[in-house]
């Protein structure tokens, strides 16, 4: 099958976050994929609050089988969470539990008035109930598969189809 | 029989005892780790979930309130349950033995152990009689390790210094008895420190210290030339008794870091202790006050780096 | 009893011999080599086809923990041990709990151990009352309650006043004076070798040099009282020079090596294995190496198993509170074999330093395969692979830094006095 095109996607996710964000609007990216693509939206979206990283390695509900994986990245969130409004960024949205993380990390920096989610694909297999409100585009994606963002040298963006081992 | 018990058939760390014949990678990853613990004692809530529901025993054989309260408090920001147990050591009463305790105490389904005590190689012995989801961490075996602080050393270097193949540490002070020397030592050359120097008069240096991979010095001014890192060791005042020294004046006079002594080193050099420091005996006041000193930042690296290792470990 | 040991490879130390012929014993001693004599009825007969046959092995010291010391072992077991051992004579130290001071304990003693039946025991009176250094014992008395030999087994004498008075007492009579080279002084607080691993380990080092200092001060006082002394368990290359030269001197001296000196070094401690805190320390690799070289050459009169049983508690702590020592009296004989075979020396003249040499130290006769010869025999598999584990070890002792090991080494049978005294199960 063939992916869509990950700039494209990421132009119509701007768009979409456009149309409902303020001058106070947050981004929070979460590492790897979704920094990336925070990153671009908030050039793209010309935010002036600086936009936060967060790792979720510490709030990840599978701990006690994966433990803390090497290459932990530090959490950043340069502005004030009390009474933000946020929106968290992810590469892709799958089973719903990074998000879960994600949103355990934030509220324990401060109480935000609110989290919306943007995606830039969003793969179904809920787990939990998690739904984004800004979304690139929905792909059907087989159960041994996973979809991972790349970021080529000039820092183009494009989507690949991995296997994932049994 | 003798195999390294702190690494698991995978290559992962189950306990730490030593820093001793631990790779790069794995020393590296608990400094990286704690950088990220790092972010965390900054902000609001200085907890993160990651050791729920765990529990951390802190057997302390050998007293010990600053080293136990970090452990604790690094403990307590993963979320896990804490338990202190000072246990003193009295030779004359024949009581629990040192296993049946740790027997007790796994029955009380605890999960990781975090053992200080008088005389090398209790940590290895706890590691080798718990069951195999126990995690022991040393907290200081006699004179044998201490690899904790070296750990937080190793993170406070590179945070002040960027890395570590380029720079002249120098060790000063009574190394044959102490456990963080030995610990710097390895973690110093296992990250690649080009030159690793001791300083100390002959009675204070073990004999075959050089074996360790280290230069020995015996004149401080000789020593500290171009040194970028000084770390300065507590000297104990039974030194005096065992005909080791004469007194805490004279080795203060050959071997304190005053601003004169330090100024052999480079201009930029960094000041560490691994604390508690015995002013006007190591350590001149002016020094460990003054602007090249960073011993206050090691005991916060050293709440970071306690996080990172009890989380690598935890989860291994 | 009549009894033929047929189709072994005697073992002869004292000729230098082997030869594969048959053994017959009858009264205690040895009636025959070779050929049946007349009219000899065996009661019973040992199948001895692929075994040797050697005297049986003289272990210059052993503690069988009585009186005293009976949590840690008692008689009964270790001499069950000793005879597993394929040891028939041994020495055993005076340091019981109370030391070996009185007549009256050593009677008891050695009543206790020939009720036993089973291995010779040759107890040490000690050398000062209690083991303090401070008076002598009375040796005369001593020696006829049956001490062969006065010893402080512990660090040598801090008084060298007292050490010099002990040795002349002790001339006075013919007495032999065992001493355990060790300055008390030089080797306080110390647990291990002061080397290389000591100082990784951040254990508190002995010094060589604890050991060569007390050497020169027990050879001046030979020299100076002409006294018998026998040097127990050296443990450096200098300590071995210092024999050697002595030696060549004509001085009265002979020394033993602990069994575990000759293939052990400091390296074996690994992470704090407290099997191998032994007194004296294991020392390095080179040391080692000379004292395997002092054997071969002759300036190391003995192999002794230095057999020291300890409980599991004492020993399951950090290594310098452990209790030092390690069960030996079934190790002697394949760690003898494993020497010989490693340094390639032939198996008389291994094992004489298991039996005509500690014989020699003993000033005893015997130790050859002839007729008329006491039937204190060794019936042995040189080649039988064996673990040590602890339940194929008679003694109550299970420390050893060996276990887990395969050694090869295996007795069959121990003979006292032409009478056997040990079969090992058939299902070895």
């Amino acid at each position: 099958m063939t992916l869509p095109d990950a700039e494209t996607l990421l132009a119509e996710l701007a768009q979409q976050i456009r149309r409902d964000a303020t001058p106070d609007t947050a981004l929070v990216g979460i590492y790897t994929g979704g920094v990336w693509i925070a990153e671009r939206l908030h050039r793209m979206l010309g935010l002036s609050t600086p936009m936060g990283t967060i790792d979720v390695a510490f709030y990840r509900d599978d701990y006690k089988k994966t433990g803390l994986r090497p290459g932990v990245k530090p959490s950043d969130i340069p502005f004030k969470v009390e009474g933000a409004d946020i929106i968290l960024v992810d590469d892709v949205l799958y089973t719903g539990r990074t998000i879960r993380a994600a949103l355990n990390e934030i509220f324990d920096y401060g109480r935000p008035t609110s989290i919306r989610l943007a995606a830039l694909v969003d793969r179904g297999g809920r787990q939990l109930p998690i739904c984004p409100q800004f979304v690139g585009a929905r792909v059907e994606v087989a159960l041994d598969q996973s979809i991972e963002l790349r970021r080529a040298q000039a820092g183009r963006f494009n989507l690949a189809l991995m296997s994932r081992g049994a | 029989m003798n195999a390294n018990l702190q690494m698991s058939a995978e290559g992962k760390l189950k306990h730490l005892l030593t820093t001793e014949g631990l790779p790069p990678e794995i020393l590296l990853q608990i400094l990286d780790t704690a950088r990220s613990f790092c972010s965390v004692t900054e902000r609001q809530v200085k907890k993160v979930p990651l050791l729920r529901g765990k529990a951390i025993f802190n057997l302390f054989f050998e007293p010990s309130t600053r080293t136990r309260t970090t452990f604790e408090i690094a403990a307590k920001r993963l979320s896990a349950d804490v338990v202190n147990l000072n246990i003193a050591t009295s030779s004359q009463t024949k009581g629990e033995t040192l296993l049946d305790t740790v027997a007790n105490l796994t029955a009380m389904h605890a999960d990781m152990f975090i053992v200080r005590h008088g005389e090398s190689g209790a940590a290895h012995l706890i590691a080798r009689n718990v069951g195999p989801d126990i995690h022991v961490i040393n907290a200081g075996d006699g004179r044998h390790a201490h690899p904790t602080q070296a750990l937080l050393d190793m993170f406070t270097i590179r945070h002040y210094k960027g890395g570590f193949n380029h720079l002249r540490v120098a060790i000063v002070g009574d190394i044959l008895h102490s456990r963080v020397a030995r610990s710097e030592i390895h973690a110093l050359t296992t990250l690649g420190v080009p030159e690793v120097r001791v300083i100390g008069p002959r009675t204070l240096l073990p004999r075959h210290v050089q074996n360790l991979g280290v230069h020995v010095f015996h004149d401080m001014a000789a020593g500290l030339k171009d040194v970028d890192v000084v770390m300065m060791l507590r000297l104990q005042h039974e030194r005096m008794s065992g005909a080791l020294l004469p007194s805490a004046g004279e080795f203060f006079k050959s071997y304190g870091l005053t601003p004169e002594k330090l100024a052999h080193a480079k201009p930029d050099a960094i000041v560490m202790h691994p604390g508690p420091m015995n002013r006007g005996v190591e350590i001149d006041s002016a020094v460990a006050d003054g602007r090249q000193s960073v011993i206050l930042p090691q005991v916060t690296f050293g709440i970071a780096v306690r996080m990172a290792v009890m989380g690598i470990l935890a989860g291994n | 009893m009549n009894i033929q040991i047929k189709n072994g490879r005697l073992i002869d130390p004292a000729a230098g011999t082997e030869r594969v012929q048959d053994l017959f014993i009858a009264e205690g001693k040895i009636a025959a080599v070779g050929a049946t004599p007349g009219g000899f009825r065996p009661d019973r007969v040992l199948d001895a086809s692929g075994l040797a046959v050697s005297p049986g092995l003289v272990d210059l010291s052993a503690r069988l923990r009585e009186p005293g010391l009976e949590y840690k072992a008692t008689l009964e077991s270790e001499m069950q041990a000793a005879a597993a051992g394929g040891i028939t004579s041994l020495v055993c130290p005076p340091d019981t709990d109370p030391p070996l001071d009185e007549p009256g304990l050593v009677e008891m003693l050695k009543f206790r151990a020939r009720s036993l039946n089973q291995s010779r025991v040759y107890p040490l009176g000690a050398l000062t009352q209690g083991l303090r250094g401070e008076r002598l014992t009375e040796m005369a008395e001593l020696h006829d309650a049956g001490c062969v030999a006065f010893s402080q087994p512990g660090a040598t004498l801090t008084d060298n006043q007292v050490l010099m008075r002990s040795l002349e007492y002790a001339t006075t009579f013919g007495f032999a004076v065992w001493l355990r080279p060790q300055d008390a002084t030089l080797s306080r607080g110390g647990v291990a070798h002061d080397g290389e691993v000591a100082t990784r380990l951040g254990l508190a080092g002995i010094p060589a040099c604890a050991e060569t200092v007390a050497l020169s001060a027990i050879l001046i006082l030979v020299q100076e009282t002409g006294a018998r002394v026998h040097l127990c368990r050296l443990s450096s290359a200098e300590g071995v020079e210092m024999v050697r030269q002595a030696k060549r001197a004509r001085m009265p001296v002979t020394c033993d090596v602990a069994a575990y000196h000759v293939h052990l070094s400091d390296m074996d401690i690994g992470y704090f294995d407290s099997n191998c805190n032994l007194i004296p320390p294991l020392r390095g690799p080179r040391d080692r190496d000379a004292l395997r070289a002092g054997l071969a050459d002759g300036t190391i009169d003995a192999i002794c198993s230095d057999h020291t049983p300890v409980d599991e508690d004492d020993k399951q702590l950090p290594f310098a509170e452990a209790e030092p020592g390690a069960t030996g009296l079934e190790l002697l004989l394949p760690l003898t074999l494993k020497w010989a075979r490693e340094a390639r020396i032939a198996l008389p003249a291994a094992l004489a330093r298991v039996t005509t040499g500690p014989l020699r130290v003993l000033g005893l006769p015997g130790a050859a395969i002839a007729v008329g010869q006491i039937a204190d025999l060794c019936v042995f598999d040189p080649e039988a692979w064996w673990r040590v584990r602890p339940e194929s070890l008679h003694s109550q002792g299970k420390n050893t830094p060996l276990l887990g090991m395969e050694l090869q080494g295996r007795v069959r049978h121990a003979l006292v006095n032409g009478q056997v005294v040990f079969d090992a199960p058939s299902s070895h």
